[in-house]
């Protein structure tokens, strides 16, 4: 089997859990399980991952159901004004919306939650992710429709819940204390 | 109690305000001033319109492989919507497409032109 023999520990870059998971998808879209399906989807997916190999992404947290729970709950719940904000926004007449930019400092150094972070921030009310600044851990983003400062902070709080439910969802207990103590010190 | 008529009766509800939203997400596209601003119609009542119709195509079809795949297409969205506005944001604000002297706060600015790139 060619898929086995590409998967030796002399390829390092070869994960079996992204090349699993890019199969189901494969077979999700044939929309049928069938012993075909699964082979050519593991040969289509080992392809794909030695031709266009990805950088590692360290995941080295736990998942916390209750947490989990919270940040989809607390999402579908974003979303959902999100969307109503911005189509009575595009139905308003009269004053031009005003922007800003702003710089928002996460707690977490980790790449996965830094990414997570952001993906959600842009679906959420009022903001778009435009920057990041892996280094530093750092989003800038795009606020619609803001007034005066008190909205920027409002976001910019907004935007760090947002990073402490991911944290609380899916970070272990020694990231999360690490994010703990980085909390403690930007805010002191 | 017909579960088939209330699935279909919440299916129509679904696509209804689907649609709804997905029209309203291009009223934005055309009435917002700038770039950015059309972004996040793009991105967000954009999203939501298209998973409330997947669902209502779900609650309709109820076979599982139909769901599978209309799941896979609602994830898809969810990780790629964000990307792409963040990919088109980026480029727009560097190559100077965004009016920068509109904006109420802009602390990006000085970032990108003391590092231009990261």
């Amino acid at each position: 089997m060619s898929a086995e023999s590409v998967a030796g520990p002399r390829r390092h870059r070869f994960r079996w859990p992204s090349v699993l998971v890019l199969t189901a998808v494969w077979v999700l879209l044939w929309g049928e399980l069938s012993v075909a399906n699964v082979v050519s989807g593991l040969a289509v997916a080992s392809v794909v991952f030695a031709v266009f190999p990805l950088p590692p992404v360290a995941f080295g947290g736990r998942i916390r159901p209750i947490g989990l729970a919270r940040l989809l709950g607390r999402f579908a719940a974003d979303l959902a004004v999100a969307s109503v904000e911005v189509a009575v926004l595009a139905l308003r007449t009269g004053r031009r919306p005003t922007s800003a930019v702003i710089q928002v400092d996460l707690r977490s150094d980790s790449d996965l939650y830094l990414v997570l972070t952001a993906e959600l921030l842009t679906l959420l009310p009022g903001s778009i992710v435009i920057e990041t600044r892996r280094s530093t851990s750092t989003l800038f983003v795009h606020l619609l429709d803001v007034r005066n400062e008190a909205d920027i902070e409002r976001t910019r709080r907004q935007a760090l819940e947002q990073e402490a439910r991911v944290m609380h969802a899916l970070a272990s207990s020694a990231e999360l204390d690490a994010y703990r103590r980085a909390s403690e010190g930007a805010n002191g | 109690m017909n579960w088939h008529l209330i699935a279909d009766v919440v299916a129509g509800v679904l696509l209804l305000a689907g649609a709804l939203l997905s029209l309203l997400a291009a009223v934005g596209l055309l009435r917002f001033p700038d770039l950015l601003a059309r972004m996040h119609a793009g991105a967000k009542p954009q999203v939501l319109g298209l998973l409330l119709i997947l669902v209502a195509v779900g609650l309709r079809l109820r076979s599982l492989h139909d769901i599978g795949l209309l799941l896979v297409i609602g994830l898809a969205q969810l990780l790629i919507v964000p990307v792409a506005a963040h990919m088109v944001g980026r480029s727009a604000y560097r190559t100077g497409e965004v009016e920068r002297d509109d904006l109420l706060t802009d602390e990006l600015s000085p970032a990108v032109d003391e590092s231009g790139d990261d």
